[in-house]
């Protein structure tokens, strides 16, 4: 017994020892707050050279933290444990978080490379005049399929999926305004459609997918897909482009109904203590060239136009991922539609999942 | 005097746990299931609860936990039958426990890859001569992980009631000529029966409110009110239809541990 106290005396003691070396060592290099940013982003999503490029630019140090999904992003932030000076919100997420007021304003005279992103891009309905947010990636929801496996089938639309020779190909994943998303624009509806008979008519559309639809998943579809368990999937770009990266016989479209078009976007969260250096952060990354360099590692697509010229031409001109205009039009990005009609959507969702062949 | 005082103290820690833990809990559940979505009071929740989309899925949540509960049983009793005659039986009981040690959802992982249509299984079914076969995302797949996932449950009470079980109890039933058949279903069967109840107790009430499977195994094709919770809670916010599946469940799991419950006879 002696024994064990005396050990957890002495793990107690180093700890306690270290705990003062790290402390001593930061002060001495000048680590205080004001010097220091933190950075909250999802995995994968920057290419990290650029992040030791801005610590050797500004002097700051940067403490760079990840997160896999929105809601676990707001929860850290809701409780306010941790200083992050500068969060990567969806669209979606942002409006809620601005319901909840855990964003702070943006000071636009500090950020002169705005001016690079596109218009198109710009003054989006969940952010009016961008005062909170700036767009850091963006890209749709399409469909996935592998060409290996259909052969000579093309895929261009939502109502190609129809086709009674994909059955028991399709894999889905499990969102509802995804899903329900698919069946509006199939049907050539808004995906923003809160209209009764008209969801009900997307659900019975997509009851008579059934057939061909093999299971509808979560993120294991970025795996399932590669691996060829099925040919077909209905996934995000950024997925899409995972999945690409696994396994080359794979293709991806927008569907020519028009899809779904989402952000990512940095804003600075009301847990910020550095607000000078998350703006100087937010500038950095506006810049043409870093943009051009940070999308080309991280392979998403850059809202900053005068970044594509710094771009392989191969990757700019991929209308996978950069749409046409025409194309892009028909995109909507999804509106807040309330809880009421979110749960409509959800119960739809539901009736179709319960739906069986 | 006293040692009533200490005893009552002694008592603190547990019904402070209860009451945190269990009472608080189902009161709040019931509190939340009395409010709509726009968290006005309403009984709307209840009267949703009695739609065909709901009914539909109670019936099929109570389908496959039962389903599932029967294979468990019918594959621990056996198990456990044979684990009493073996001469290491708690070694043999440990390595039945130690899956359980390792978490669901890698085992869960596990699983897409042995099912998958390029898996280890249909590498053996192809080999055989039989074809790939679609296994993942059916019910079958579903079934199998469940019981897999749930047998040690069942086993342990199994267990533990037959190694309990008086061998000379046997020892007589022989002597008095009863064949083997006889013997198990007049008195082994009967006397282990509290821990088969006990088993599908352990069994049936987690089945019934899976919801992680349905997802990863049976791709959604199985729906149970696990699933229609967790999407209450997590997408729609709706908390008070959620909480309202769950008052329903809590009912259902507690007419099924009364049916099910041991009642103690004198002998």
């Amino acid at each position: 017994m002696n024994k064990l106290i005396r050990v957890f005396a002495a793990v107690v003691i180093a700890s306690l020892l270290l705990l003062f070396a790290i402390n001593r060592l930061n002060s001495a290099v000048g680590f205080s707050s004001g010097n220091t940013l933190t950075i909250y982003n999802w995995g994968d999503y920057i290419d990290d050279d650029l992040i030791d490029r801005f610590e050797e630019e500004t002097g700051m140090k940067v403490i760079y933290e990840t997160f896999d999904s929105n809601e676990a992003m707001l929860t850290k932030i809701q409780q306010g444990g941790t200083t992050y000076d500068i969060a990567v919100p969806s669209e979606y997420m942002i409006a809620k978080m601005l319901e909840e007021d855990l964003l702070l304003p943006l000071d636009h005279s500090k950020l002169p490379n705005f001016k690079n992103i596109d218009e198109r891009f710009i003054d989006l309905p969940f952010d009016p005049d961008n005062k909170y947010s700036v767009p850091y990636f963006w890209g749709t929801v399409g469909i996935v399929f592998n060409r290996e496996m259909l052969g000579d089938m093309e895929i261009t639309s939502w109502n190609d999926l129809w086709d009674p020779a994909f059955e028991n190909e399709i894999l889905l994943i499990d969102g509802a305004r995804e899903i329900i998303g698919m069946g509006l624009n199939s049907l050539g509806y808004s995906l923003n459609d809160t209209n009764v008979d008209h969801l009900e008519e997307a659900k019975a559309k997509l009851d008579t997918l059934t057939p061909n639809i093999k299971a509808i998943v979560g993120d294991e579809i970025k795996m399932l897909i590669a691996n060829e368990e099925a040919a077909i999937g209905l996934v995000w770009s950024g997925d899409a482009a995972d999945m690409m990266w696994e396994n080359e016989n794979l293709d991806y479209v927008v569907p020519s109904e028009g899809s779904n078009l989402w952000f990512d976007n940095m804003v600075i969260p009301k847990t910020a203590k550095n607000i000078e250096g998350a703006h100087q952060f937010i500038n950095f990354m506006l810049d043409a060239e870093v943009a051009a360099q940070n999308t080309e590692w991280v392979s998403y697509s850059t809202p900053n136009k005068e970044a594509l010229q710094y771009m392989p031409e191969d990757m700019v001109e991929d209308e996978r991922f950069y749409p046409s205009p025409e194309l892009t039009e028909k995109l909507e990005v999804y509106e807040n539609l309330g809880k009421k009609n979110l749960a409509l959507y959800n119960d739809l969702f539901l009736q179709f999942k319960m739906h069986r062949k | 005097m006293e040692n009533k005082l200490t005893r009552n103290l002694y008592m603190v820690p547990y019904a402070l746990w209860i009451a945190l833990f269990v009472i608080a809990p189902i009161i709040l559940v019931l509190y939340y299931s009395f409010f709509d979505i726009e968290g006005n009071f309403s009984l709307i929740n209840y009267q949703n609860f009695f739609t065909p989309v709901y009914l539909k899925m109670t019936l099929s949540s109570f389908w496959y936990a039962f389903l599932i509960t029967l294979f468990s049983l019918l594959v621990a009793y056996p198990t456990a039958y044979l684990l009493t005659k073996t001469k290491h039986k708690q070694l043999w009981l440990l390595l039945i426990i130690v899956p359980s040690w390792i978490n669901l959802l890698l085992k869960a992982y596990a699983f897409l890859g042995i099912f998958g249509t390029y898996g280890v299984t249909n590498n053996f079914l192809e080999a055989v001569g039989i074809g790939t076969q679609q296994i993942l995302f059916t019910d079958f797949s579903f079934i199998f992980v469940s019981v897999y996932i749930f047998i040690p449950f069942m086993i342990l009470p199994i267990f533990n009631a037959l190694n309990e079980l008086n061998p000379t109890l046997i020892d007589a039933a022989n002597d008095l000529g009863a064949s083997r058949w006889t013997t198990f279903r007049r008195v082994i069967f009967p006397l282990t029966l509290d821990g088969v109840k006990a088993g599908c107790q352990v069994v049936f009430i987690p089945a019934l409110s899976l919801f992680m499977l349905t997802r990863l195994i049976a791709g959604n094709r199985v729906i149970t009110l696990g699933t229609a919770i967790e999407q209450h809670f997590l997408v729609t916010q709706d908390w008070g239809m959620g909480s309202t599946i769950a008052v329903f469940l809590i009912i259902i799991m507690f007419l099924f541990m009364t049916i099910t419950g041991t009642r103690k006879r004198g002998i």
